[in-house]
């Protein structure tokens, strides 16, 4: 049972190979692009590193710079084999590679694949992964004294004004922790004393937000302090002023913002995969039809091109048989021998 | 006597024509690169025209952008022209157009040069245009209800974050404008009062600055307020605290962006300039080398190519004598427009 069996003349294997050295060269361009996706997004990951607990996301780009690599390979090849499949000469020589080259590409095909679906399914890693690092922030914010974490507060601070964003959830993270440094509290003032001694923890909590969580777009000068005392500020009322600081969490911010460029991502890199899908295939068809030329006199003669010899089912077991006995036989030996010990 | 006459054989004049024609297309690519250069700066005046008050000049970008398309335009050309040169036939139809083509190379370089000139002195009109403007910008701070100047306070904002500065020469700037509207001020209060009584205007002001002069970088929580009052804070001396908030004043921020932009584009004009000269030598040189072949026929044969076919002296005396005979022939017109009038 074969797999979409076409006829093709001459005429037609010719346009086929000079057709499918165009594509291969544009599929090695394409590989190419892939390639600086993959780098771009992994050094836009690289950029806020700091605010991420653990770098699991950064399988996607790895991923798929293995696979703009391999394919400038595999195109590479498919260009060189089409430019001698015309030849009945020089053809022959690529008889014993085709099998192998033909898995080692499909694989890596379908890896471009498995990377973009990869991308949308680590989405609850990466929030997770940003829930903990932007907690570990917030929290080491005022030790700027304490080596390793010099430079948490910088940071924290330029990633609010950059993502336009406030606390980990929301700005109300900011009044769980304390983000003033002892060094920089009078304890000799009664308002101090009162504070900490108001809480368990002994620590000074207040409900203000540092300065970058203010945005710029307010008609009035920023409210940083005192943000659930009404009375403190004139003409002032927080359950319904919204412009004064950013409402939006970090953690939402940069989820999205990574989300829509790995959408963007995503979308190149599927076209690449049906362009280099679109060169396997011709490139299976232009073989199955030059193999049925071959030992003939006459080249021009009309030839039937094919996709799989046997149906799917049958090639797949032809693969994955020789594993499969290879595993089975280990184990059956292992367990013979295993047997023999313990028997008399 | 030519002025600086080189051999040419065949060989000579085909590695000519070959190293021409290249220089040709990398000029076109220099001139596309003007071109965008020209709009990249026209955006970025346009971006930061609120802190100019509106009244910028566009010349410079707009002189860059007629400078790139009159290159790309003028190099295509020469390219063409060195393309066909080889070639008797094609280059036969090129031939009355060489001189006026010279001409125009000429009077483009003297355009560029202009151009250059104008990159490096324009920045003095940029300097103190940025000095009022910043200055009107921090007084309308805080009109944001005012038709007209609603995105002000956000437009500074942004500008100081940005460009890492506070006020118009330092945050000083700050202190001596009411940059806190009226309307959220409660005038019941004694503070208040006393504050806008205090001066001879009646505007409250203080010595504090906005968020957006506060400095991600220092290890303390931003002080904005009551900044010359050491009391006011724990552990604090304003008068050796660095890192609290940004000391560059806007005016020097802005302009050394600018004048960097400037700078480096009016270098890329001048190395285009030498560029461009290089192309009309090395035109000359062939098409004096392919004119002056004692035999058409015989591709082989040797030639001389020169700049100029006299010495430059006796060039600039034709040049005015022509010139004169101009002159001269508007007074014959002249006089005998007034014997026909009489």
């Amino acid at each position: 049972m074969v797999v979409m069996k076409m006829k093709f003349p001459f005429q037609k294997r010719v346009k086929l190979a000079q057709g499918l050295w165009l594509l291969s060269w544009c599929a090695t361009l394409a590989g190419a692009i892939t390639f600086a996706l993959g780098c771009i997004l992994k050094t836009e990951l690289r950029r806020r590193a700091e605010v991420m607990d653990n770098s699991d996301i950064h399988v996607v780009p790895n991923t798929l710079m293995i696979v703009g690599l391999a394919s400038l390979g595999i195109n590479y090849f498919a260009s060189k084999i089409c430019q001698d499949a015309l030849d009945a000469g020089r053809f022959p020589r690529w008889k014993n590679m085709l099998k192998p080259y033909f898995a080692i590409s499909c694989f890596f095909t379908v890896l471009m694949l498995l990377a973009v679906i990869m991308s949308y399914v680590m989405k609850g890693n990466l929030e997770s992964s940003l829930k903990v690092g932007l907690r570990n922030g917030i929290r080491f914010y005022k030790d700027t004294d304490t080596p390793g974490r010099c430079f948490q507060k910088q940071n924290i601070d330029r990633l609010q004004m950059e993502f336009q964003c406030c606390g980990n959830n929301d700005f109300r993270d900011w009044f769980e922790v304390q983000w003033i440094s002892n060094r920089y509290l009078d304890f000799s003032t009664k308002e101090v004393k009162d504070r900490i001694k108001s809480n368990v923890d002994g620590r000074y909590l207040l409900d203000g937000v540092p300065f970058s969580c203010c945005n710029p777009s307010s008609p009035r000068p920023c409210i940083q302090y005192q943000l659930t005392n009404n009375s403190a500020h004139y003409n002032y009322e927080y359950q319904t002023e919204e412009l004064n600081i950013y409402l939006r969490g970090c953690r939402e911010a940069l989820v999205n913002y990574y989300m829509g460029l790995m959408n963007t991502i995503g979308a190149g890199v599927l076209s690449v995969f049906l362009l280099q899908g679109s060169v396997l295939v011709s490139l299976r068809f232009l073989q199955t039809s030059m193999e049925a030329v071959a030992g003939n006199e006459n080249t021009e003669i009309e030839t039937e091109g094919y996709l799989l010899e046997k149906s799917v089912k049958d090639t797949v077991m032809e693969y994955v048989g020789p594993l499969m006995t290879f595993f089975l036989l280990t184990n059956q030996v292992e367990e013979g021998a295993t047997g023999a010990p313990a028997g008399p | 006597m030519p002025f600086m006459p080189v051999k040419f054989n065949l060989q000579k004049r085909v590695k000519l024509a070959q190293g021409l024609w290249m220089i040709y297309w990398l000029s076109v690519i220099v001139g596309i690169l003007i071109f965008s250069l020209g709009i990249f700066f026209k955006i970025e005046l346009r971006k930061r025209s609120e802190m100019m008050d509106n009244n910028e000049s566009h010349l410079v970008p707009n002189l860059l952008i007629l400078v790139g398309l009159l290159a790309c335009g003028v190099s295509a050309f020469g390219g063409k022209v060195c393309h066909d040169s080889l070639d008797p036939v094609k280059f036969a139809k090129w031939k009355p157009m060489l001189k006026p083509y010279l001409l125009l190379c000429c009077g483009f370089n003297a355009l560029m040069l202009l151009t250059v000139l104008l990159c490096f002195l324009m920045q003095f009109a940029v300097y103190l245009t940025l000095a009022e403007g910043l200055k009107n910008s921090i007084k309308f701070y805080k009109d944001t209800d005012t038709p007209g100047r609603c995105f002000m306070k956000r437009t500074l904002d942004m500008t100081q974050i940005e460009f890492r500065c506070c006020g118009n020469n330092n945050f000083r700037d700050w202190f001596e404008v009411q940059w806190i509207s009226n309307r959220y001020l409660d005038m019941s209060n004694d503070l208040v009062k006393d504050r806008v009584l205090s001066n001879v205007e009646g505007k409250y002001l203080m010595d504090s600055v906005p968020f957006s002069c506060c400095n991600p970088g220092s290890p303390r929580p931003c002080i904005q307020h009551h900044l010359t009052n050491n009391s006011a804070h724990y552990d604090y001396d304003h008068r050796i605290e660095e890192l609290n908030i940004w000391t560059r004043g806007c005016r020097e921020a802005l302009f050394s962006y600018f004048s960097n932009m400037m700078n480096s584009i009016g270098m890329l004009i001048i190395a285009t300039i030498i560029l461009e000269s290089a192309d009309m030598a090395g035109l000359k040189y062939l098409t004096t080398a392919l004119e002056t072949m004692e035999d058409p026929e015989n591709p082989e044969c040797e030639s001389e190519g020169w700049l100029l076919e006299k010495s430059v002296k006796e060039t600039f005396s034709e040049m005015l004598a022509k010139m004169k005979t101009l002159g001269a022939s508007n007074q014959v017109e002249g006089g005998d427009a007034a014997e026909a009038a009489t």
